[in-house]
């Protein structure tokens, strides 16, 4: 029998990855002061070769302490004199992640802001104006701040996996470091904005395609692109340079683009709640033609935006995530083989995510024929996620139909995702305890069953944990990992960091009916639903909640998860909580006895066609008290959470409905909005709700404890 | 490829090992894909072996699958491997279509001339013709040396030992029968369900007609010598898809690992002829690997032999019972004897569940394991015969 022998794997392992190419010093080295995040060196044509490793950090980021010491390095070359200048990231993960952005929480005044950014500015501008050739070598991530520095060299070498990108749109803002002018300086206008608008990343081969980039490169050929580069032989293409960028730079061009844009933007988001965008299309539409212009206007604009709310509100988000995700590394996982009990939509879609992320997946069920719809949809997400040739059938391969249940013996984490049914549940788990590995951890995919219920007749429920994942696995980002009384906190702490390494946001709840998510939206929906039963258009519901800055309307959430699911958890809710819960309209029982059951029969509250909800257009815009009538009973059940301890904060509660829900990200989730507006408001509020409607906005006795920071 | 790893998943699946500890993946195959010119590597990897078990092919033509199974087994007797996996895999539905040789010259001429004006006069050496591709299926079909389409073949057999058409539409209906009343009884314990990445499930091959009737049978045309000839595609074996492993172990490594063996394998055969009457392959490699063993007809407990033709499948009963061939041929002194027709392809075989080339050798061998054990049987040979003019036999005792 072949035995593995770790050192030999290892050591096999490595002959497939290329370390960093940095050829060595050699010759004299001119003299230089002490950096902690900028090293360099002469190599032996004379090259400088200067590596950002950010001290005590994982992953380089532009920190304010990080371009003062590039500014004395670049002082200091410039007395050297080297043949030309390389920077290069010395870790492995990436180029440069993109700006500090835990220095941007101290920005409130705009002037203030202004002199900040001219400071890194001009470190930008001196690297540019370097009297030899400068070139970033890029490696990964390359992303805001960081692509920045890269557009400031004479050359761009990638790395075959370099990603490169604008994401500062997801934090209110448009770049700032003059990459708005650089970027259109150099690449396509119509990928610069568009990567400028979307935040969305570019891979190597895309980055080129659109100028970004002049050459890509396996690392094996990384110093000979430099060779190459420094003896001017590199070729560079301008695809800002083509007849056609011309065009749509010209006055009338950027007319037309612009509003091609505005158009696009206003379809992600709106303009009182999102001006980033509108901000950077106004740029481009002023100044497209004029980089000295561009240059100008670019700064005041970026300083407007990092001190806004909005602004504000996303950056505070980012580390809400950042926070929810730390909480998932405090332990490894120690999973490779996830076992999944029932192959419907929640669970056929879990064991296909899983599978994409790298994990060896059984999925169980009895009969082929519940498993296949499963690889179909498994089949199609990998098509589409994975587009290296080979990576999709791979990820194919790891997800394994398993008919007999040879899964549990095998698996590390066994996930059940079985109809909500206690007694269903029960016999899964005794069939599971009997083949488990000891080690392995039970984990079950409820929404709407107590894990108490579930764990009382378990030999070991101290392995067991709730894993509750959202419909469509593949969008939602949020997990809720559910505790117990009886649960170990070694097996707590693997579930979140199996979530993590989903690439999922992980969110500890306690058990408890709907846990967070389920039970702050559910008084949400029914109110959406007693609105209409008094004679309020579903329009004008949506329309409403679209205003105060939801995603979608909750009558078209509802139609999108499946009347029926949301008849399921109300019903579960209004049970266990009694008059907590608003009673369930009978009307919307019958639609789903009679099979009208939302978007996937194509007739529930709207009648849907091609994906689409068919709406009328509304004579007039809803009357603000709606969206309080709305909103104001979620943020009433999330107080109610936070008082019963299913989340440990208020933080943790915008987290969870921010990525759970999509709730107003700008608004920094409900306790956020209710921060802003004021306890005492939001209280009287419900107050008058109550009075006018009914007991069921009572504001729940949880306000009290909070009260108003004066 | 991705039939083999299918069937495989589920067997490496409920292992108490794991797959890096093969030490040895081999797999039959005969119709390669140009892209996976060695399956038996692709198969080991994409089967989670890791990089560090090696993997390879074997082409033995129709007994590509035992062949895998015979060097698995002589490895481990020889006590240079524990644990090897031992596989069969073929996807005749995926055959690619071949351009003839002018075809090939003409586009290789094309591609390596330089420049505009080379390429235009090499580009007018076209002819229509070149489009018309063959099948490359049934290129492998017919013997390059005899030049006879294996169909071919069973005719002259079923003319040398007076098998009639009738019989071999008999045979036909019956081994339909057969399969349909093992499907009916899950017999077919060995097999998995296929899903493919559409989500079609393929739980079971489509091929069975339990419904046909001889007389249906009898309307059918010859597919090979028309309009005289008696094999007709409803008693030959279907061209099908299909992939089979079997995990084969030494002694110490079922201790190693507390496996419980189904079988033992307890000696193998090959044996070759003339390519135009390949059909008799089973009669001349069965035959001597049981006398070597002190076995006779009775103590066979269980037959399968690959049902290329129903007519060389009868063809091999009528030899083992003419004297004369068995006394000049095998060199035995009397006749070998009848077979007892409930011991021979019990639950059917390739006529009605198909005969994916490379995999049929496999599959007979696991699957007479499996009628062993239910039939109480102690030995069994799975035997076939083999396009070139050869036969494969394996002698199986269950456990």
């Amino acid at each position: 029998m072949r035995k593995t022998d770790k050192t030999r794997a290892t050591a096999l392992a490595e002959l497939t990855s290329e370390p960093l190419t940095i050829p060595p010093a050699s010759g004299d080295q001119p003299p230089q002061g002490t950096f902690k995040h900028w090293h360099r060196h002469l190599d032996s044509d004379g090259v400088a070769w200067v590596l950002l490793d950010k001290q005590d950090a994982s992953t380089n980021t532009l920190s304010e302490d990080v371009i003062r010491e590039a500014n004395e390095t670049l002082a200091e070359l410039e007395a050297a004199r080297p043949k030309a200048i390389v920077i290069r990231s010395a870790k492995e993960n990436g180029f440069v992640a993109g700006a500090e952005i835990g220095e941007f929480k101290h920005m409130t005044d705009p002037h203030e802001a202004e002199e900040r950014i001219r400071q890194g500015l001009e470190v930008l501008d001196r690297l540019e104006a370097f009297p030899a050739p400068t070139m970033a070598v890029i490696h990964g991530f390359c992303l805001g701040g960081g692509l920045e520095l890269a557009l400031a060299c004479r050359y761009r070498i990638a790395r075959d996996d370099a990603k490169l990108g604008f994401p500062e749109v997801m934090l209110g803002l448009h770049p700032g470091l003059a990459g708005t002018w650089r970027s259109l300086r150099v690449a396509d206008p119509e990928a610069a904005m568009t990567a400028m608008l979307t935040g969305r990343t570019l891979n190597a081969r895309r980055a080129k395609t659109a100028g970004f980039v002049d050459t890509v490169v396996p690392e094996r050929h990384v110093e000979a692109a430099v060779r190459a580069a420094v003896a001017g032989e590199l070729k560079t293409q301008r695809p800002a340079k083509t007849v056609k960028a011309r065009l749509m730079r010209s006055k009338l061009g950027r007319q037309f683009a612009a509003t091609q844009m505005e158009k696009k933007a206003a379809a992600q988001a709106r303009p009182e709640h999102y001006p980033a965008p509108y901000a950077m299309i106004d740029l481009w539409r002023q100044h497209g033609d004029d980089m000295d212009a561009l240059r100008a206007a670019e700064t005041p604009s970026f300083a407007k935006l990092l001190t806004s709310d909005t602004s504000r509100e996303l950056v505070r988000l980012f580390f809400l995530r950042d926070g929810l995700k730390n909480a998932g590394k405090q332990t490894g996982h120690g999973i490779t083989h996830v076992h999944v009990i029932g192959a419907g939509v929640m669970g056929g879609d879990i064991a296909a995510w899983a599978a994409l992320r790298g994990f060896h997946v059984t999925l169980q069920d009895r009969e082929a024929k519940y498993i296949a719809p499963a690889i179909k949809r498994a089949a199609d997400l990998f098509k589409q996620k994975l587009r290296r040739p080979g990576d999709a059938r791979a990820a194919l391969d790891r997800l394994t139909p398993d008919l007999a249940g040879d899964g549990l013996a095998r698996a590390d984490l066994v996930i059940e995702a079985v109809p909500e049914d206690e007694a269903i549940k029960r016999s899964v788990y005794e069939t599971a305890e009997a083949r488990m590995k000891p080690s392995a951890i039970l984990a079950t995919n409820t929404s709407s069953i107590l894990l108490e219920t579930l764990a009382a007749n378990l030999q070991v429920p101290e392995r067991f944990v709730g894993i509750h994942f959202f419909n469509p696995v593949a969008k939602m980002a949020l997990v809720e990992v559910v505790t117990h009384r009886g649960l170990r906190k070694q097996v707590r702490e693997r579930a979140l960091s199996f979530v993590n390494a989903l690439d999922k946001i992980p969110l500890g709840v306690k058990s408890a009916p709907g846990f967070l998510v389920n039970r702050a939206l559910t008084p949400y929906l029914m109110e959406a639903f007693i609105c209409h039963d008094e004679g309020i258009a579903p329009e004008e519901i949506d329309a409403a909640a679209e205003a105060f800055g939801m995603p979608m309307g909750p009558i078209e959430l509802a139609d999108r998860v499946g009347l029926d699911v949301g008849l399921h958890v109300a019903g579960v809710l209004r049970s266990e909580m009694g008059e907590g819960m608003p009673e369930i309209p009978g009307w919307f029982a019958k639609k789903v006895e009679a099979g009208d059951l939302g978007a996937k029969t194509g007739m529930g509250m709207y009648r849907w066609k091609d994906g689409k909800p068919q709406k009328a257009k509304l004579p007039a815009p809803p009357s603000p008290d709606l969206q309080d009538r709305l909103v104001l009973p979620l943020l009433n059940a999330s107080v109610a959470c936070l008082r019963g301890k299913v989340v440990a904060s208020e933080d943790d509660v915008d987290g969870g409905m921010v990525f759970g829900t999509g709730f107003a990200p700008f608004r920094g989730g409900p306790m956020r909005y209710a921060r802003t507006r004021g306890i005492t408001d939001v209280v009287a509020a419900l107050g008058r709700l109550a009075a006018r409607h009914g007991p069921r906005f009572a504001p729940d006795a949880g306000w009290a404890k909070l009260g108003d920071k004066s | 490829m991705d039939l083999a790893v299918q069937a495989g998943r589920p067997l490496l699946l409920r292992q108490p090992f794991e797959a890096t500890e093969f030490d040895d993946v081999i797999l039959g195959c005969v119709n390669i894909r140009p892209d996976e010119v060695n399956p038996g590597r692709v198969a080991a990897l994409r089967l989670g072996c890791g990089p560090e078990v090696p993997g390879w092919t074997v082409q033995r033509n129709c007994a590509s699958g035992m062949q895998s199974i015979d060097v698995g087994y002589r490895y481990i007797a020889d006590g240079g491997a524990d644990l090897i996996l031992a596989g069969g895999a073929e996807a005749l539905s995926h055959a690619p279509l071949l351009f003839s040789d002018e075809a090939t010259a003409w586009f290789g001429g094309f591609m390596s001339a330089k420049g505009a004006v080379a390429k235009l006069k090499e580009a007018g050496g076209f002819r229509p013709s070149h489009l018309k591709p063959t099948i490359s299926l049934l290129r492998g079909l017919t013997d390059p040396v005899v030049k006879l389409n294996m169909g071919q073949t069973a005719e002259i057999l079923a003319h040398r030992f007076g098998v009639s058409r009738e019989a071999a539409d008999t045979y036909a209906v019956e081994s339909h029968k057969r399969l349909a009343l093992a499907h009916e009884n899950g017999w077919l314990e060995e097999m998995a369900p296929a899903i493919a990445p559409n989500g079609t499930v393929y739980d079971h091959d489509d091929g069975v007609r339990p419904q046909n009737s001889v007389a249906q049978l009898a309307k059918l045309k010859p597919a090979f010598e028309r309009p005289f000839g008696k094999v007709t595609p409803g008693n030959s074996s279907q061209i099908t898809d299909g992939a089979s492993w079997v995990i084969l172990a030494s002694e110490a490594a079922l201790k190693k690992h507390g496996l419980e063996p189904m079988a033992r394998i307890a000696d193998s055969e090959w044996a070759a002829l003339d390519p135009s009457v390949m059909g008799l392959g089973p009669v001349v490699a069965s035959t001597p690997m049981l006398a070597r063993n002190g076995l006779s007809l009775g103590d066979v407990g269980g037959w399968e032999l690959n049902e290329a033709f129903a007519a060389q499948v009868l063809a091999c009963l009528a030899a083992w019972e003419n004297s004369d061939f068995c006394e000049r041929v095998l060199g035995l002194d009397k006749a070998f004897g009848a077979l007892d027709p409930d011991r021979l392809n019990v639950d059917g075989g390739a006529i009605s569940l198909g005969h994916p080339v490379g995999t049929s050798g496999n599959r007979i061998v696991i699957h007479l394991v499996h009628v062993l054990r239910r039939l109480g049987a102690k030995m069994g040979v799975a035997t076939e015969c083999i396009g070139g003019g050869m036969g494969g036999a394996m002698l199986i005792e269950a456990l």
